[in-house]
């Protein structure tokens, strides 16, 4: 990644420390560090969404439920065979993307709206499933007393401990992501994006690298789900429904798709709106949903980022690229 | 077949026949291309040109008949593994990644003899850091061979159009093919251009890769070709070296009409283009 | 046993003659446009709504409440086209989905905040007690929403057959630019299209109402399954789409009856995900979905 990703990287990591400091001085807003730790986990299922969307043009409806089959299988793993909560998680991830390999693989083949499809009546039977295996989940009430979240001795416990505990794990992801699109892979992915036909002619693999980011996607929202599960201790299939898929698209169009930033601004940006600024209007909350998509679909494609001025956030300018190499 | 093909065919098109609907582009191409020559392609729009590149890079399969690449047959292979094995193409319009820099596009050629995967990438493990380097270092012989090497940083879309041509070469190049397609390569290019194109084709030849170019341009094709393959309504009228092309009746009488040998005025836009 | 299995037959004719109408909503505006609308099964909920709301507090006879209902969801697709496709003309699939994904959310919205959370209920069409055949009891609800749709395919068949503007959305499917040449209003046979599947899916919403009720966040699950059986009939295929409405219906009505109710849902859900994934043109299409 280039001088200026990590300029701004070390600007959000500076103002992230201090938050719940600045936070601290106003009474009345300072469970906004609660805030913050569900827009941070957030945040994790919104940048593999951002990739999926903003690089292989592809959408999917059942990113919540890959989030809850991570929160789940942390859930039923942890209560009910005690395993390690490190254990847990990756195997709601690994999982995760095995599932997500499967309902992939066949729908990345057809054409834009049979993913969006799949996924949605994907997402609707993980849904149905979690209400059902009463045994297993709980059923339609849920699953509650889930351990916190351990590693060895040390356990992540109190709001503070968990805000940089999941900001932390963020912007790893963030600088994973950036890693991804600033070499071969992302190269290729972002071929695809612009070209497709030229990309295919020239190597690349288009369909695999669709499922790959598909499942990328898939793994990084059960990521996320683990850590909510832990966070709240106490998960039901509501949290998981189609509902919240379609907010995590919104967060990532309000953001801008394009940018990985923007699906972090997008996300937290919502995630106020929708946990803090909305509580008033909650019967509005639905439709106040619906319009901000609609109007950020018709009039704002490339987000709240295209909007700022210059290109700050913007994809790496070119001469950034070769500053280290072209000289030569 | 007549003309001096000592060498074995890198290319051999048997049978190939390919239906659109109710519509036969191709009937029955029954051609093989000698390995180490510029050949050349020519035929009045719609006699199946780019059909036949179409073929032979995958992007569709032929409806009937083989096309065997170094003995290998590649007929209905999709196009990335056609360019694994060694077959590279440029486009007729042009399709660059226009939001990424020069150095970015012909560096994505790299892509089929590179290895990095999801993982390596996002880890920046297993060797990627050298690997990535390597592609930068080959990516920028690239373009200076085909002397690009000082808009390196420039977005690719912002090039004048014939610089977007010989960067598409340069792409298409960064994918280490033994098999060249160039389609219209001199379209929306000016005499200077042109001329220039002509001279790096030949260079191309120079480093061992059989090209086979679709054009328009006549002046072009007789200066640089070796062969020539005519096509004419999508079945095969005649094909032969420069010379023997020129003198051909049938070619005369079909397709290079009164001109006899000029190009056709219409068919190449203005410097301006 | 013989008696169950004929009692689910019934049911399950019923939703899937409902979801037979769901699919032949997405072909229409899909055969026109290349669209999917993510809309549908909102149009659907609304059908259903209105006619409660005709029905009930302004105490319209039943076959008013149900013209009134299928007029306004009309209106609504009119407006959907007027003021939110027809703005995106040029947008990618993605946009498009998307669009389509945050209408049905605010007619989902508005609906509760007209509706309420709550079900609503329906009087049924006919009164009177179920009709006996043999042991098997079938409501006459189940014949006026099997008859109702059959009513509205040959309708369908007729208008697409003989009518001009029928042909004229059938000339634009096939060919937008060749119609566009021929002097037919491409844009206006757009707008006849939503309407159109607009009305469709509403008089579904009606129909069922008085049997399983409605409420606001309806539209979701219906849509998807009237997909399945889109997708199940091939895109743009009307015959396909009751074929495949019968076989979903009947699939879950099964379900529901001998496996575990809880689960019912999901099968439409599943038989849609094998169709995409083994065949997705469909039992009756033609290679449309392979990109």
């Amino acid at each position: 990644m280039g001088r200026k990703n990590w300029l701004i990287l070390l600007g959000a990591a500076i103002f992230i420390a201090a938050f719940p400091w600045l936070v601290a001085q106003f009474k009345a807003i300072s469970h906004y560090v609660d805030v913050m730790v569900f827009a941070g986990i957030f945040s994790l299922v919104c940048l593999g969404l951002s990739l999926l969307m903003g690089y292989a043009g592809q959408i999917s409806l059942a990113q919540a439920a890959f989030f809850g089959i991570g929160a789940y299988a942390s859930g039923i793993l942890t209560t009910k065979f005690g395993f390690n909560s490190l254990v847990a998680m990756a195997a709601g991830m690994t999982i995760s993307g095995a599932i997500a390999w499967l309902v992939g693989v066949p729908s990345l083949r057809l054409k834009g709206h049979y993913l969006a499809m799949a996924t949605m009546g994907f997402g609707v039977i993980v849904n149905i499933v979690l209400a059902e295996e009463v045994n297993w989940t709980g059923g339609p009430s849920g699953m509650a007393d889930i351990p916190p979240f351990r590693i060895g001795t040390f356990t992540i416990d109190g709001e503070i401990a968990w805000y940089y505990a999941v900001w932390a794990v963020v912007f790893c992801a963030l600088i994973f992501c950036f890693h991804i699109l600033h070499s071969r892979v992302g190269r290729a992915l972002r071929a695809i994006h612009e070209e497709e036909r030229a990309a295919e002619s020239m190597g690349v693999p288009t369909a695999r690298y669709k499922v790959r980011i598909f499942v990328l996607s898939a793994v990084f929202a059960a990521l996320a789900g683990s850590l909510y599960a832990h966070y709240v201790a106490c998960v039901n299939p509501s949290s998981f429904n189609l509902m919240w898929s379609i907010r995590f698209m919104l967060m990532v169009m309000v953001g801008g798709m394009h940018s990985l930033w923007g699906a972090i601004v997008g996300t937290v940006l919502m995630t106020f709106v929708g946990n803090e600024w909305l509580q008033v209007f909650a019967e509005l909350e639905i439709l106040v949903y619906g319009a901000i998509l609609l109007i950020v679909a018709l009039f704002l494609p490339g987000g709240i980022v295209s909007l700022v001025p210059g290109r700050i956030f913007r994809r790496k300018a070119p001469e950034a690229t070769l500053a280290e190499g072209a000289g030569s | 077949m007549t003309g001096p093909a000592a060498t074995a065919p890198i290319l051999d098109i048997r049978d190939v026949l390919m239906r659109f609907g109710g519509v036969t582009a191709l009937q029955e191409i029954d051609y093989a291309v000698p390995g180490g020559v510029i050949q050349a392609i020519i035929g009045p729009n719609g006699a199946g040109k780019t059909t036949l590149f179409n073929c032979i890079s995958g992007r569709t399969a032929p409806t009937s008949g083989t096309i065997s690449f170094e003995g290998l047959e590649i007929q209905g292979l999709a196009p990335h593994r056609i360019a694994e094995l060694g077959i590279s193409r440029t486009f007729q319009h042009v399709a660059l990644f226009k939001r990424m820099s020069v150095l970015e596009n012909v560096m994505l050629g790299r892509h089929p003899r590179t290895r990095c995967g999801f993982l390596a990438a996002g880890f920046r493990v297993g060797g990627m850091r050298a690997e990535e380097r390597r592609i930068r270092e080959k990516a920028l012989d690239y373009l200076d061979f085909v002397g690009l090497a000082e808009t390196a940083g420039r977005e690719s879309g912002t090039l004048p159009v014939g610089k977007q041509k010989i960067l598409e070469i340069a792409r298409a190049l960064a994918t280490e093919p033994r098999l060249l397609l160039l389609d219209e390569p001199a379209g929306g290019l000016n005499m200077r251009e042109t001329e220039e194109l002509g001279e790096l084709v030949q260079e191309i030849r120079k480093l061992g890769i059989t090209v086979m170019l679709v054009e328009h341009d006549m002046n072009l094709i007789m200066d640089i070709s070796d062969r020539i393959l005519v096509l004419h309504y999508g079945k095969v009228l005649a094909s032969g070296t420069p010379a023997e092309i020129k003198e051909n009746s049938a070619v005369i009488e079909a397709y290079l009409g009164m001109d006899d040998g000029e190009r056709p005025a219409a068919q190449k836009p203005g410097p301006g283009y | 046993m013989t008696t169950d299995f004929f009692q689910y037959i019934v049911s399950g004719l019923t939703i899937g003659a409902i979801y037979a109408m769901v699919a032949i909503g997405y072909n229409i505006i899909y055969s026109v446009t290349e669209i999917i609308n993510f809309a549908q099964g909102e149009f659907v909920m609304l059908g259903g709504l209105f006619a409660v709301f005709f029905a009930g507090p302004l105490h319209f006879p039943l076959y008013l409440a149900f013209v009134c209902a299928v007029g306004m969801t009309g209106l609504v697709g009119m407006a959907m086209d007027r003021f939110v496709i027809g703005r995106a003309r040029n947008a990618s699939v993605m946009s498009l989905i998307i669009i389509t994904l945050a209408v049905s959310i605010i007619l989902k919205g508005g609906a509760m905040l007209w509706w309420g959370k709550d079900p609503h209920s329906l009087a049924a069409f006919s009164t009177g007690g179920p009709i006996r055949l043999g042991g098997v009891a079938i409501q006459p609800q189940a014949l006026w929403i099997i008859g109702i749709c059959a009513l509205i395919i040959i309708a369908l068949t007729l208008f697409f057959r003989k009518s001009i503007y029928g042909q004229a959305m059938l000339a634009c499917a096939n060919n937008p630019d060749a119609a566009r040449l021929a002097g037919i209003p491409v844009k206006y046979m757009v707008l006849l299209s939503f309407v159109l599947s607009a009305m469709i899916g509403a008089a579904a919403g009606v129909i069922i109402t008085p049997v399983s009720m409605m409420e606001y966040d309806r539209g979701a699950l219906l849509g998807i399954k009237g997909f399945g059986a889109a997708v199940l009939g091939g895109l743009g295929q009307f015959f396909g789409a009751l074929v495949a409405g019968a076989i979903l219906g009947l699939a879950e009505s099964f379900c529901a009856g001998y496996l575990s109710s809880g689960y019912k849902d999901a099968v439409a859900l599943v038989l849609l995900l094998l169709a995409l994934f083994l065949k997705p043109e469909g039992l009756f299409g033609s290679g449309e979905a392979r990109s």
